[in-house]
């Protein structure tokens, strides 16, 4: 192995602030998000990039920040589930969850929140078959989806001034 | 993971350059299998050059002849390309089905080929579309690219910068996915090129391979009932057995598979 490696900065914006830190090349999306930023509503569910409970944006798209570095994370425009409220004021896909009861343990939530916000930015009708082939990379393993489901569909008429 | 160097190129000389100055070097490009393999351990590369910051590595050109994307492509983009959709629609569709929303927002199309998964989606688009691939030093033949399971005829610290893929007549390219992962357990691209038919199999064996057989007989008459009484060209102990399918399974379900993308590509056509 190489010598010791030096350390790598990664200037970023995390929901509108700018961010600076040096890490070591090897720390992941997520491990700086909830480590160095303290940012824990992104969760670490499975680590292997199938469960989705660690999604968050990377300028505008869902990402896995568990199978992301951070360093190529830089320059990039962050939101996570912290991002989304406006002060006391949760995001309509927020609210849709809430009222829908799409969720129980809420382990996966902000992933699936993340993931169904990042859809109905793309497409702000889209049919159950849609909202359930897209959140293929997010596990639930409370509700069963269909609340889920529910929840996406009232948020994308919401987004399209019919809610 | 184990610890490794770090380095950001901004263009292709850079990141050559960056390559040979690292011991054991290695490109990172979408990093959906790199980093699952580095958190295992089963890599440990000295140094990471990360492709992300290489602008002209990404993006799609297209002519009537031909269609021309950069090796830092991702899927979700290969996918949502208003003219692959128009010149090539099965390679729009094999895009949109590789992993899941986020793996196609960050999986690239050279990362993809360069790795060779013997399950993954786009061997078999090369393979079948006979694409061209351009790296920093040659152009390399579909043919002659791929050589084994992970393995690619690429050499150490080559980079594949674009692959062409000339439109064809019509394509077709049907998977059956692996339930949990999405990869595909067999999967069958099909493309027809004035007189001449391409079939190229992922998923079925260690690497991407094509039915002559089927090739020919498809050549003389383009149906889909020629795929039911086709040699696999392959021996049944070539053929993966795992988990999802024993051989005898997947020997049939590559014919299953042949047949629909035939009928896909008819209606392409």
């Amino acid at each position: 192995m190489a010598d010791t490696p030096s350390k790598c900065t990664i200037s970023l914006k995390v929901n509108g602030e700018p961010v600076s830190l040096d890490l070591e090349p090897r720390t992941l999306l997520v491990d700086m998000l909830r480590n160095h930023l303290g940012l824990t509503g992104t969760h670490v569910g499975c680590d292997t990039s199938q469960c989705g409970c660690c999604v968050v944006h990377v300028d505008g798209r869902s990402v896995k920040s568990c199978t992301m570095l951070a360093a190529t994370a830089e320059g990039a425009d962050i939101v996570t589930i912290e991002g989304m409220a406006s002060g006391d004021k949760m995001h309509p896909i927020q609210e849709a969850f809430r009222e829908h009861h799409a969720l129980q343990c809420g382990f996966c939530t902000p992933g699936v929140v993340m993931s169904g916000s990042e859809l109905i930015a793309k497409n702000n009708n889209p049919t159950e078959e849609e909202i359930r082939k897209w959140l293929g990379g997010n596990l639930c393993r409370c509700t069963g989806y269909h609340n889920i489901v529910k929840a996406i569909k009232a948020a994308a008429a919401q987004a399209r001034g019919n809610g | 993971m184990y610890p490794f160097n770090y380095h950001r190129p901004q263009s292709i000389d850079e990141a050559v350059e960056s390559f040979k100055s690292f011991e054991e070097a290695q490109w990172l490009a979408g990093g959906m299998t790199l980093l699952p393999s580095l958190k295992l351990r089963l890599a440990s590369p000295g140094a990471l050059i990360d492709l992300n910051f290489i602008e002209s590595l990404r993006g799609v050109q297209s002519s009537a002849e031909k269609i021309t994307i950069g090796a830092m492509t991702r899927h979700a983009d290969v996918n949502s390309s208003v003219e692959i959709k128009r010149a090539i629609p099965a390679l729009s569709l094999l895009a949109g089905g590789i992993g899941d929303s986020q793996v196609r927002n960050c999986g690239t199309i050279g990362g993809s080929i360069s790795n060779n998964d013997p399950a993954a989606d786009y061997p078999a688009a090369i393979l079948g579309l006979n694409a061209t691939i351009k790296t920093n030093s040659r152009e390399i033949g579909a043919d002659d690219y791929f050589t084994g399971m992970f393995e690619t005829s690429l050499d150490e610290g080559e980079m594949i910068q674009e692959i062409t893929f000339p439109v064809p007549d019509t394509a077709g390219y049907v998977k059956f996915p692996h339930p949990a992962s999405g990869y595909a357990v067999s999967a069958v691209m099909v493309a027809r090129f004035g007189k001449t038919v391409r079939v190229a199999v992922t998923g079925t064996a260690a690497c991407v391979f094509r039915l002559a057989s089927l090739e020919e007989a498809l050549a003389e008459n383009f149906t889909a009932e020629a795929a039911d009484s086709m040699e696999l060209d392959i021996d049944l102990d070539d053929i993966n057995s795992d988990l999802a399918a024993s051989a005898e399974y997947r020997a049939n379900l590559t014919r299953v598979m042949a047949r629909r993308a035939i009928e896909a590509a008819q209606e392409n056509a």
